[in-house]
């Protein structure tokens, strides 16, 4: 219990500071640590060849991230069906099929990292570090990028970038200037210094190839023991920090190699949340409305406690199967001894809440309401969430909250003296509805047919199984319950769709509300105003976001996980 | 080189050369120099750690610190099941759901197993000597579970049961801090001990 207190308080008392670098290093021209940076990032401008200081639409802010990311993602696939044939690839480890590779490359693309094969026998050393960690950088920078236009455009102090042109066409600033600094300023530092920490606890850190031991116990019917190594401690530091997920080995951090000892642990799990939490207070910051980003920051904290809570509950019950046939004692199966049922309770729980979707022991395995929780985490999605991505969410509720807020207090609907009308309502609309409809839609269809399920646990686990991956596809997280006979091409297929629609609508409907909204002529927020950084309104927001996620979920929950439960009970 | 059509001060488009440019420099800088930073610091400075934790007996490598291996001989410490057979190409863990009666069959039968060789009612065998870890190479088993081993270890070995939980309580390491982690038995280094080799720790 002490190891959860400390974790919580060490990641706020480090977001704190964080949030705040954050906030000036997209503050000003130079923004903060300019002097150190600067020069790097003019050269990379070069070899892109960009103008940073190009003012863009909405619409061109989305196109130039949407082609980025098309560029991206055409040569990661190309990676990976060739990887075969390529340099840097000492285990021999043949090319991908095209649905795999598809699923792959659209998996890290997305910042979701769900992985439908296994790393260390799948990937060379060429795709995991060119393909995989590129985009385990570039896509945390990119939702950071869109948040800071979001934010900055939706209620930004009027800095420089912002200058209504009367056209209709706001500026939201630079998609390469935003982008870049988050990469440069952000990412690789960050990533760099938790390398460090857990290359000294004992991840591998080589480019030569798996080592072979010869196992001491001969009559066990093990000769050698191949053991895979690589240049894994930079990929599982980008894949804690970015809200990434896919780690170097198949079980993720759950492998001695990836995550060796309790203080690698402890700043892995820290990591997972250190970044999106920072981005609350950053958003504090960035807009001089510290008492909002304090609402937010308490909204979200007490989502993540009381889930949490739970998890780590459920998890220190006994598992049913064995019950009569061992010493009581909290659910081990599927856990490490050296972290144990609560480490690894919170990882699991905060992993789904921020979309990272690591994990340090198998969600499959845990106990029904255990298995739940991150169910529940990743439909919330905004509890922290995915890097940019998650704090864009909440302000899609809170928007919702507003609409509904202005209505009750009997106000036209309105956010910091902009109206709120059909076309920016519909937009929220379309963002959040499409989560429910393509999670609940796939699902249906997959469960309908038991030949494209490839479950490996019986009865109600099989519908929770389905659920998770097409939940966790949506969200952008990436874990799954990994018994799940995944690597087939309608489920390769269909995640990718999911994947995809999951990471880009929430992106460019917030973006173009954004854009709608700051077209506006402002209104003064005066005393009969709704105000939006007082706890009552994070009260509301809290509601609004626990009854959506309630309406549109809560049958699926009882037919899965609530059935389980039930059903090993009596 | 670049296309961008100017409305207003704000740029509706983004050229596609840039784009695959820009790619092509993540790439080389995320892909390609971060790793190789990291990669080439840590082996300097964690040069044991780079190459995987090997622990290396006379010049032969006998096994990494961070992989379990199997051990049925009844003069051993045994580990936990592990659903990869401690292959480490082949790790994870056995996935099964609590409501899966496969899993019960299979606790069952190692429950019955274990309570015969150490001879202990079902019982009081600890969870974890039960449960197949995540990544089906955990290398540690808790302090509880080498205990109910003890006996049978010292009778096989003819040595004295104290001399065995000796070296079960030298091999116990307890939480980083008294915070982070639990208490556990390294499972192969116990297994060395009792075979009075030396390695480089």
């Amino acid at each position: 219990m002490n190891e959860v207190i400390v974790i919580y308080a060490v990641t706020l008392l480090l977001a704190w500071p964080l949030g705040k670098y954050i906030a000036g290093v997209f503050g000003g021209a130079r923004g903060a640590a300019g002097a150190v940076f600067l020069p790097v990032e003019n050269g990379l401008y070069r070899l892109f060849g960009v103008n940073p200081s190009q003012p863009m639409s909405w619409q061109g802010y989305g196109k130039a991230l949407l082609k980025l990311h098309l560029m991206l993602v055409l040569i990661v696939f190309g990676l990976l069906m060739a990887q075969g044939f390529l340099f840097l690839n000492p285990d021999r480890i043949d090319g991908m099929s095209w649905d795999l590779a598809l699923h792959t490359a659209v998996s890290f693309l997305t910042n979701t990292n769900q992985q439908h094969y296994s790393g260390q026998a799948q990937l060379s050393y060429l795709a995991h570090t060119f393909g995989i960690v590129t985009l385990q950088v570039v896509t945390p920078a990119a939702g950071m990028a869109a948040l800071v236009a979001i934010v900055r455009t939706l209620l930004g102090r009027s800095d420089e970038k912002k200058q209504p042109t009367g056209e209709g066409a706001v500026s939201v600033g630079n998609f390469y200037e935003d982008i870049t600094r988050a990469i440069v300023r952000v990412m690789l530092p960050v990533a760099a210094v938790v390398a460090l920490i857990i290359a000294s606890q004992g991840v591998p850190n080589s480019y030569e190839g798996a080592r072979t031991a010869v196992p001491l116990d001969q009559t066990a019917g093990m000769e050698e023991q191949n053991i895979p190594i690589g240049p894994v401690a930079p990929m599982v530091a980008i894949k804690q920090v970015g809200t990434n997920g896919g780690g170097w080995y198949g079980p993720n951090s759950s492998v001695p190699l990836e995550n060796p000892t309790p203080l690698s642990n402890f700043v892995q799990t820290v990591s997972i949340v250190l970044i999106p939490a920072a981005l609350v207070f950053a958003l504090g910051f960035m807009t001089g409305r510290r008492r909002l980003a304090m609402v937010v920051m308490g909204v979200m904290v007490v989502m993540s406690v009381s889930l949490t809570s739970v998890a780590i509950w459920s998890e220190n019950q006994p598992n049913a199967a064995f019950s009569g046939l061992a010493a009581d004692g909290p659910n081990m199966e599927g856990k490490e001894v050296r972290f144990g049922a609560t480490a690894t309770a919170l990882w699991g729980s905060w992993t789904t809440q921020t979309s990272n979707g690591s994990v340090n022991g198998m969600h499959d395995s845990f106990n029904p309401i255990g298995g739940m929780i991150p169910m529940i985490d990743m439909f919330i999605n905004v509890t922290f969430g995915g890097i940019g991505v998650g704090l864009i969410g909440y302000l899609l509720f809170l928007l919702l909250a507003a609409f509904l807020g202005s209505l009750m207090i009997g106000r036209a609907p309105e956010i910091a003296g902009k109206a709120l009308e059909t076309r920016e309502m519909k937009l929220v609309c379309i963002a959040l509805l499409i989560q429910p409809l393509l999670i609940l839609g796939f699902s249906a269809i997959t469960v309908a047919f038991p030949s494209l399920t490839g479950n490996s646990n019986p009865g109600f686990h099989g519908i929770s199984q389905v659920i998770y991956e097409y939940t966790s596809a949506f969200a952008n997280n990436g874990s799954g319950f990994e018994g799940l006979g995944d690597d087939t091409v309608w489920w390769n297929v269909t995640c990718a769709v999911n994947l995809a629609l999951g990471r880009f609508i929430p992106i460019l409907a917030p973006l173009a509300i954004a854009a709608s909204l700051a077209a506006k002529r402002s209104a003064p927020e005066g005393r009969g105003s709704l105000s939006i950084d007082t706890p009552t309104f994070g009260l509301m927001t809290l509601a609004v976001i626990v009854m959506f996620t309630l309406l549109s979920f809560m049958p699926v929950l009882i037919l899965g996980p609530i059935a389980e439960a039930l059903a090993l009970m009596s | 080189m670049m296309t961008e059509s100017n409305t207003g001060g704000a740029t509706r488009s983004a050229s596609w050369l840039s784009a695959l440019r820009m790619a092509i420099a993540l790439i080389l800088l995320c892909g390609g120099l971060y790793p190789l930073l990291i990669t080439t610091v840590g082996k300097v400075m964690f040069h044991h750690q780079a190459f995987g934790s090997m622990i290396i007996v006379d010049d032969t490598i006998v096994g990494s610190e961070l992989v379990g291996q199997r051990f049925i001989a009844p003069e051993y410490f045994h580990g936990r099941p592990s659903a990869a057979e401690y292959d480490p190409f082949s790790v994870g863990g056995s996935n099964y759901a609590a409501s899966n009666p496969d899993l019960k069959v299979r606790v069952a039968g190692d429950s019955g197993e274990i309570a015969k060789r150490e001879s202990v009612a079902p019982t009081s065998i600890p969870a974890d000597l039960l449960a197949a870890s995540g990544s089906g190479i955990d290398p540690h088993i808790s302090p509880e579970s080498a205990i109910l081993q003890a006996k049978r270890v010292a009778n096989t070995r003819d040595m004295p049961i104290e001399k065995v939980n000796e070296l079960i309580a030298q091999y116990t390491q307890g939480p980083t801090l008294g915070v982070f982690g639990q208490r556990r038995v390294h499972v192969l280094k116990l297994n060395l001990a009792l075979d009075g080799k030396e390695w480089n720790d």
